[in-house]
């Protein structure tokens, strides 16, 4: 049995979530090492080593250290493109340029407003951070708009990229979780019929059931 | 864009986001600047420059050094590119508090190019790759802008912004958008 990669952060972060997701659809073996960022471990001389950005998740397998989940999440597909998952970021180069697409849209366009929302309302409140009504108000309408193009989107397509379950729809999850289940702005998700059908699939799988258990046993 | 063409049938069934650009290969529609960068770096990666390394652990380090641009790079350059050279352009007045702020954060990203840099001649390796490249577009425009300094006063980010910037195939880019 291989080695277990390792993955440092808590569950709790959505960056460290979206690769734990990703592991656990393709069946590779891991050991979560935890970082404690109220303490500052994430700034700590050792730890920016392996992330100079000082961010959570960091990455470690045998032969590569990497960062950005993103970055992480497509090395585990490719180099373990018979496990588990194997559809999961394509196996030919058109699906994979269709996963990639939506992968970069999650990025660019979903990620910016959908995180500032996650921050705002799931997390300022228990950091005791106080909330920006104008900045909710302004990514809410930004994030709307995103879900209007995915409504249409997922009316044609059961999933992002295709037929099959992806990378693409995998990198939602972490976002949509907090917003659907944390705070009262679920409704952007369930009440876009097309949406709320992907977010009920995506969000069903044993994979992401499995994140969420990690999250909630606050390890 | 000008007249809104980007929002309309039939581009949206290009990009149902309404933006630039959208590609076409035969059958293939695909959208997102840096999909389109890694399907053809992949699909053409026997023609012209390297941009792409096979090898799962090489790609790995690619990507993630693709992803650094996209999340901690192009969000701070792009507003600074925004307000001193977009606006401007558009008649538009420049909110320097904007400026000023954007360059402290990508004043705090170039010192980790810096020292990323000093250890490797490109981002990813030794070779230029997709990394570098993606670089180029708001790189080119910084340059002209007083955020110039920000580069001007790191060494090796000075060098490898005047060594992305003079590729003969910006250039080419550069002379289409002179037309």
């Amino acid at each position: 049995m291989a080695t277990p990669v390792k993955v440092y952060g808590p569950p709790l972060s959505t960056a460290v979530s979206r690769v734990l997701a990703c592991l656990l659809e393709k069946d590779v073996n891991f050991q979560l090492i935890s970082v404690n960022m109220s303490k500052g471990e994430h700034k700590a001389p050792d730890f920016l080593k392996i992330q100079p950005f000082g961010q959570v998740p960091a990455f470690q397998d045998e032969e590569i250290s990497l960062f950005e989940s993103r970055a992480i999440c497509r090395y585990i597909c490719d180099k373990h493109a018979d496990k588990g998952n194997r559809g999961l970021y394509g196996t030919n180069p058109l699906v994979k340029a269709s996963i990639d697409q939506w992968l970069e849209a999650e990025g660019q366009n979903f990620n910016p407003p959908s995180s500032v929302l996650v921050f705002q309302l799931a997390f300022a409140p228990r950091m005791k951070i106080k909330q920006d009504p104008a900045v909710i108000k302004q990514n809410e309408e930004k994030l709307g708009k995103v879900l209007d193009v995915y409504e249409k989107r997922l009316g044609e397509s059961r999933f992002l990229a295709g037929d099959e379950f992806s990378l693409a729809d995998l990198s939602h999850l972490p976002n949509t979780h907090y917003l659907v289940s944390v705070t009262d702005r679920g409704e952007l998700f369930t009440s876009r019929k097309n949406v709320g059908r992907w977010w009920g699939e995506i969000s069903g799988r044993d994979s992401w059931k499995k994140v969420v258990e990690m999250q909630n046993q606050g390890s | 864009m000008k007249a809104g063409a980007h929002k309309q049938e039939p581009f949206l069934s290009l990009n149902p986001f309404g933006q630039v650009p959208a590609f076409e290969h035969g059958d293939l529609k695909v959208f997102e600047s840096r999909a389109i960068t890694q399907y053809i770096a992949l699909e053409f990666s026997e023609k012209g420059t390297q941009l792409i390394s096979p090898g799962s652990k090489s790609m790995a380090t690619l990507s993630v050094w693709m992803e650094v641009e996209a999340h901690q790079y192009d969000p701070a350059a792009s507003k600074l590119a925004w307000e001193q050279f977009y606006k401007p352009l558009y008649g538009m007045v420049t909110d320097t508090a904007a400026v000023e702020e954007n360059e402290a954060k990508l004043a705090k990203v170039l010192d980790i190019y810096e020292t990323r840099l000093s250890q490797s001649k490109y981002l990813a390796g030794d070779g230029f790759s997709l990394a570098d490249m993606h670089h180029i577009p708001v790189t080119q425009i910084l340059v002209g802008t007083q955020t110039k300094k920000l580069f001007e006063s790191r060494p090796h980010v000075n060098a490898w912004v005047a060594d992305i910037t003079a590729r003969p195939a910006y250039y080419k880019v550069l002379a289409m958008q002179k037309q």
